[in-house]
């Protein structure tokens, strides 16, 4: 999609955080020089459009519980089904294609690292397929969002 | 002011964090209607929260492949143990780099043991950056690949607190 302005402000604005405090929108009208209407109106495009997924917070992974990255190589005709499966789970909040021999890789939240292996198995034998479980050791860059101008390779 | 909300209500502001903020004026004071409280206490463990780093970030929840960021790699590299904080957070610092992982590497299937995500708009641009960050981190010759994704199936905030509840009926 096309950013208008405004859109485009907010998001440089308040994707890295915005104001923690009873009137939000508000908040960030005021910041913008616009009205609370407008941003709420520009955050109802930017949804319709798909560009938004939801305003609020990210939690921390290990703090908030645990996660893993998992793949699994699945053969070429087996993929929309075997990806349409994997993506019910609730636990699974990413789920990609990738160009390689293994190509699904998905991310598992959950409550605990056992809940995570429990969902695994059962995955693995729903599917039929050992799968790839690749927790993180180190994070040396966490997902801030990212910039619309910086990675705007012109 | 200390948040005093009970066990079961702060599992059930947390479920309905991972979901987003309500679009309303006052969102909290919405979701404490949910769970019968009141505004200040939500906020109050919202600041809490936000503290203790339960947060990464709160703010716009953005989906990249809509804004036109469809050409999405992830690098991984083999790079030797001695060397992995080292080289990670080099890469880390990056600005072409949004996130970097150390993950376990499983052999004999999988010996790569560093994830860089990488996101631009096209393509060969992105092959570009991610060629020219290994040469100026003279990482060429380290075993490595890159994964662009072709299909997105599902994209959506963690569940953490979701399971949960489940977990605690059973202590």
């Amino acid at each position: 999609m096309n950013l208008d302005p405004l859109s485009r402000q907010l998001i440089d604005r308040f994707q890295h955080g915005m104001p923690l405090c009873p009137e939000p929108y508000r908040e960030m009208a005021n910041v913008l020089g616009c009205s609370e209407p407008q941003v709420m109106a520009c955050l109802q495009r930017l949804e319709l459009a798909g560009a938004l997924s939801r305003v609020g917070p990210v939690f921390e992974h290990s703090r908030a519980g645990a996660s893993t990255l998992a793949a699994f190589a699945v053969p070429a005709e087996r993929l929309q089904q075997v990806a349409a499966r994997v993506s019910q789970y609730p636990e699974v909040n990413h789920n990609y294609a990738r160009e390689h021999f293994y190509n699904l890789w998905f991310v598992l939240t959950g409550p605990d690292r056992q809940h995570l292996e429990q969902v695994l198995d059962a995955l693995e034998q729903d599917i039929g397929l050992t799968a790839l479980d690749l927790p993180m050791l180190t994070a040396y860059r966490i997902d801030l969002g990212f910039a619309l101008g910086e990675s705007d390779e012109t | 002011m200390k948040p005093e909300l009970t066990p079961e209500q702060a599992l059930a502001l947390r479920r309905y964090l991972e979901g987003g903020l309500p679009r309303v004026s006052r969102p909290y004071q919405a979701i404490a209607e949910r769970i019968n409280t009141d505004e200040d206490q939500v906020l109050a463990q919202m600041h809490q929260w936000h503290e203790q780093g339960l947060f990464r970030r709160i703010g716009l929840v953005l989906n990249h492949r809509a804004l036109g960021f469809t050409a999405n790699a992830m690098l991984v590299l083999d790079v030797p143990d001695a060397l992995i904080d080292e080289v990670g957070q080099r890469l880390g610092r990056s600005p072409d780099v949004t996130l970097c992982y150390q993950r376990p590497r499983r052999l004999p299937q999988w010996r790569y043991n560093l994830f860089c995500m990488v996101h631009g708009r096209q393509r060969d641009r992105v092959e570009a950056r991610i060629q020219a960050l290994l040469e100026a981190h003279l990482l060429s010759d380290l075993p490595h690949q890159l994964l662009f994704s072709t299909q997105a199936f599902k994209q959506c905030g963690g569940r953490f607190a979701a399971a949960a509840t489940g977990a605690s009926q059973h202590g």
